[in-house]
């Protein structure tokens, strides 16, 4: 294993840790989105808005972590992909934008109107920033990306067949891993209908997932004949078979409503393709334009990212895993209040008062 | 010829987008660091007090804090974009010397979005103890991450960790890179900014509350506390601005001689306040003998560097540089000035002060200390120019080659004045909501009851 594949990996574990946490919060927005009206959708809404609520930006900060990590220990493959396609990656921060914010207005819109609105925008840039995320990695993957300052078509670079799978997939695997986790969300919160709800959309959506894979098989055949050629390779057939058992296996989990295991099958499902991406394209980071060890950065660099990456995963991963279980517990949000909560406090100290 | 005036207008519009982003994010960047603080001061007050009023201000502040993370965290992610998308020049060859600072940062922004998630929401199902805990990670994020961020602009002014061979950047040192001689006094300086535009922020709207009336405890401690964080700063901030500045002689001639507005180097340099640079002339400003000399380098006969030791095409824009300098630093001065006499009358009188002309001016601290702020970012970014990479890399050299980022500026431009009136509107909302009492939900928060 060399330095520039450690560090690849590192980078593939982000995207794929992105893909799931960020995906699955991209997938909450989709839904709403399909929520329906006012009062046809409200209940979904509410549960979505609970389950995002103390974990989305959280969930986000892995895009940060892909972006410098890419531009840290491949430079010059990284902006050669920011300059050709910034149309999309502009497009995938306005998207960021009208997504956080419309959140977070919401809560506090005066009309029922003006909610739709910051509604509208929350979730329609849910759905709308994964495509474009999808698009840029479909991009990348069929070998429209030349090195260097803005070299590669503005348009057709992100505009061709197997952009067109990545994103579409992108969005489809954003509302699949998101409904499976809703059907759990909606069984710790006792609303059974709820859980019929996203039991049945997760299952459409991962069919779909899976048909869309299957067949963007053939599309990379023919739009992308490097990529495809690497996912002949024995790993990349092997990840394609774990992606599929993974998507079946989750089918089936839905299936016979066992919703808690659900959860890391259909993540594994979804990484499974990210990886099968990944071993595609090695040693490439530029299909076909730029080698992993040839545009790589010098050894200093990568052994401080290998530092600062395992300072991180010191810090982070035993932090995240708290607040994902105090979410899960229900210990965050409302619900009885604590005899020892701060809330209980004030409330003992009122009645002194 | 339109070939160049594409490119120019290309530039112009980078350098503009990059500038209303970030000019845009930073106020909400004081905030991220600052405000956690605020609360946890009041909330650590609540708690060894049992005094509920310390706790209701902080449950109060958590709310807005809600709205401001968000808005932060969105405003930032697309400032990461930005930086690959125009600036290929600087990305490209420097990107592996300063990821490692980005990385970092990244680690603090991580725990400031996991900690913001569980004070937010830990209100009635956590232990006191636990909820109250969890602002320390927040605050020592923001002190960790604005140091991460500091040292890459330091390092684009006093860049360092590499060496050039024939063109190309090699022996890259990421650590060199981080602690270059420009980190520390910058980080300080942005430090102790943060906490001045949170403090006199938070405490304005409390300074306009007790003008219209408003003076119960409540408004008591919650223009008390920011206050204090922000008068202790403002004393510090002063002497570290002091030393950033006098770095510059030595560091960055270029941008001292603009900011003092120096036209002839040497020794006995007058102070020059406001005034013009037209046709190489200083016109309409006062001129106060020997004082620039004197106060860069503590001496009458202290050298100084002047616009004409620097050569026409490495000059960056003296006018703008000079004025927003200017303005800084006499908004901070009067803010210290403020601050001073707080701390006299409270010294003296043990209680807030009781001219109106104190609270009209507390009310506009917070616009005076963001308005501070932004003219301090002014004059070292502009300062810098023609550079993006202290005379190394020309920021001309360092834009993309895409055609039609004036687009992409106008998406911006229209997207942030939204934002920013939205950002307003949600923040009156919360403190109507406040006023009258009643409970109200986090912004994108649970219901105030759970549906079933």
């Amino acid at each position: 294993m060399t330095l520039a594949n450690a560090i690849a990996g590192i980078i593939w574990l982000g995207i794929s840790a992105y893909a799931v946490f960020g995906g699955a919060d991209f997938g909450g927005g989709i839904w709403d989105l399909l929520a329906g009206g006012p009062d046809l959708g409200r209940r979904p809404r509410a549960l979505i808005e609970r389950a995002i609520g103390p974990v989305w930006e959280a969930n986000h900060v892995w895009l940060i972590f892909v972006l410098v990590y890419l531009w840290t220990a491949f430079p010059e493959p990284f902006v050669s992909i920011a300059t050709t396609l910034w149309i999309p990656f502009t497009l995938a921060a306005l998207g960021i934008i009208f997504r956080g914010s419309g959140f977070a207005f919401r809560k506090w819109a005066n009309t029922v109107e003006r909610q739709r609105v910051y509604g509208a925008m929350f979730a329609g840039a849910s759905a709308m920033t994964p495509f474009f995320f999808g698009a840029v990695a479909g991009a990348v993957a069929s070998g429209r990306v030349p090195l260097g300052n803005a070299v590669g078509d503005p348009l057709t670079s992100w505009i061709n067949p197997t952009s067109l799978l990545g994103g579409v997939m992108a969005v489809v695997a954003c509302a699949y891993l998101a409904a499976v986790l809703l059907t759990r969300e909606a069984v710790l919160d006792d609303m059974p209908d709820l859980v019929e709800y996203f039991r049945v959309r997760s299952l459409i959506s991962g069919v779909l997932a899976g048909l869309l894979a299957g067949g963007g098989i053939f599309v990379l055949a023919a739009d992308a004949p490097s990529l495809f050629n690497g996912l002949t390779s024995p790993r990349g057939v092997a990840l394609i078979a774990t992606s599929a058992l993974a998507g079946l296996s989750s089918l089936w989990l839905l299936l016979t409503r066992r919703y808690l295991a659900a959860r890391p099958a259909a993540a594994v499902a979804i990484m499974a393709v990210l990886w099968g991406w990944g071993a595609g394209q090695y040693p490439w980071v530029l299909e076909d334009t730029a080698s992993i060890e040839d545009y790589v950065a010098s050894d200093p660099v990568l052994w401080a990212m290998i530092v600062a990456f395992g300072f991180a995963t010191l810090l982070v991963v035993p932090s995240l895993i708290w607040l994902f279980r105090l979410t899960q517990t229900r210990s965050l949000g409302d619900g009885e209040i604590r005899k020892d909560s701060t809330e209980a406090l004030m409330r003992d100290s009122h009645e002194q008062a | 010829m339109v070939g160049q005036f594409a490119a120019d207008l290309n530039l112009l519009a980078a350098r503009n987008q990059m500038a209303v982003s970030l000019g845009f994010h930073i106020i909400l960047a004081c905030l991220g660091i600052g405000f956690p603080l605020i609360t946890l001061i009041a909330h650590w007050r609540g708690l060894r007090t049992g005094d509920s009023h310390y706790l209701e201000l902080a449950r109060r502040w958590a709310k807005t804090m809600a709205v401001l993370f968000a808005v932060g965290a969105v405003s930032g992610t697309i400032l990461s974009f930005e930086m690959g998308i125009l600036w290929p020049g600087l990305m490209g060859p420097f990107g592996d010397v300063i990821g490692l600072p980005f990385t970092l940062e990244g680690v603090s922004f991580f725990m400031e979005a996991i900690f913001i998630g569980i004070y937010l929401y830990g209100w009635k199902r956590l232990p006191a103890r636990v909820h109250f805990l969890s602002l320390f990670p927040i605050v020592l994020a923001g002190i960790a991450g604005s140091f991460f961020i500091l040292s890459v602009n330091s390092w684009m002014n006093a860049p360092a960790g590499f060496a050039i061979v024939n063109g190309d950047v090699v022996d890259v040192d990421p650590w060199a890179a981080m602690f270059n001689d420009a980190t520390a006094v910058q980080y300080l300086h942005m430090l102790l900014a943060a906490y001045m535009v949170s403090g006199f922020l938070v405490a304005g709207v409390y300074a306009y509350a007790w003008l219209r009336g408003r003076r119960d405890r409540h408004h008591y401690l919650g223009f008390l506390i920011p206050f204090v964080v922000a008068a202790l700063a403002a004393p510090v901030q002063i002497v570290v601005g002091d030393t950033a500045a006098r770095r510059l002689i030595d560091a960055q001639p270029a941008k001292f001689a603009a900011m003092e507005l120096i036209t002839e180097g040497g020794s006995n340099v007058p102070l020059t306040v406001g005034g013009l640079l037209i046709d190489s002339e200083v016109v309409g400003a006062i001129e106060i003998p020997g004082l620039a000399s004197l106060i860069g380098t503590r001496s009458i006969d202290g050298e100084l560097p002047g616009l004409d030791q620097i050569s026409q095409d490495e000059l960056p824009p003296v006018n703008i540089v000079h004025w927003s300098f200017q303005i800084m630093v006499g908004l901070g001065t009067l803010l210290l000035l403020l601050s001073l006499y707080f701390g006299f009358h409270w010294w003296r009188r043990r209680a807030l002060p009781e001219r109106r002309a104190f609270w009209w001016a507390s009310s506009g601290a917070g616009l005076a200390a963001v308005v501070a702020m932004e003219a301090g970012w002014i004059t070292t970014e502009v300062g810098r120019q023609p550079w993006i990479v202290w005379q190394l890399v020309r920021t001309e050299d360092a834009v993309t080659a895409a055609n039609g980022v004036v687009w992409s500026l106008l998406a911006i431009v229209v997207v942030y004045l939204g934002l920013t009136a939205a950002t307003i509107v949600a923040l009156r909302r919360i403190s109507a909501g406040m006023r009258t009492g009643g409970e109200v939900a986090t912004p994108y928060g649970p219901p105030p009851e759970v549906e079933r």
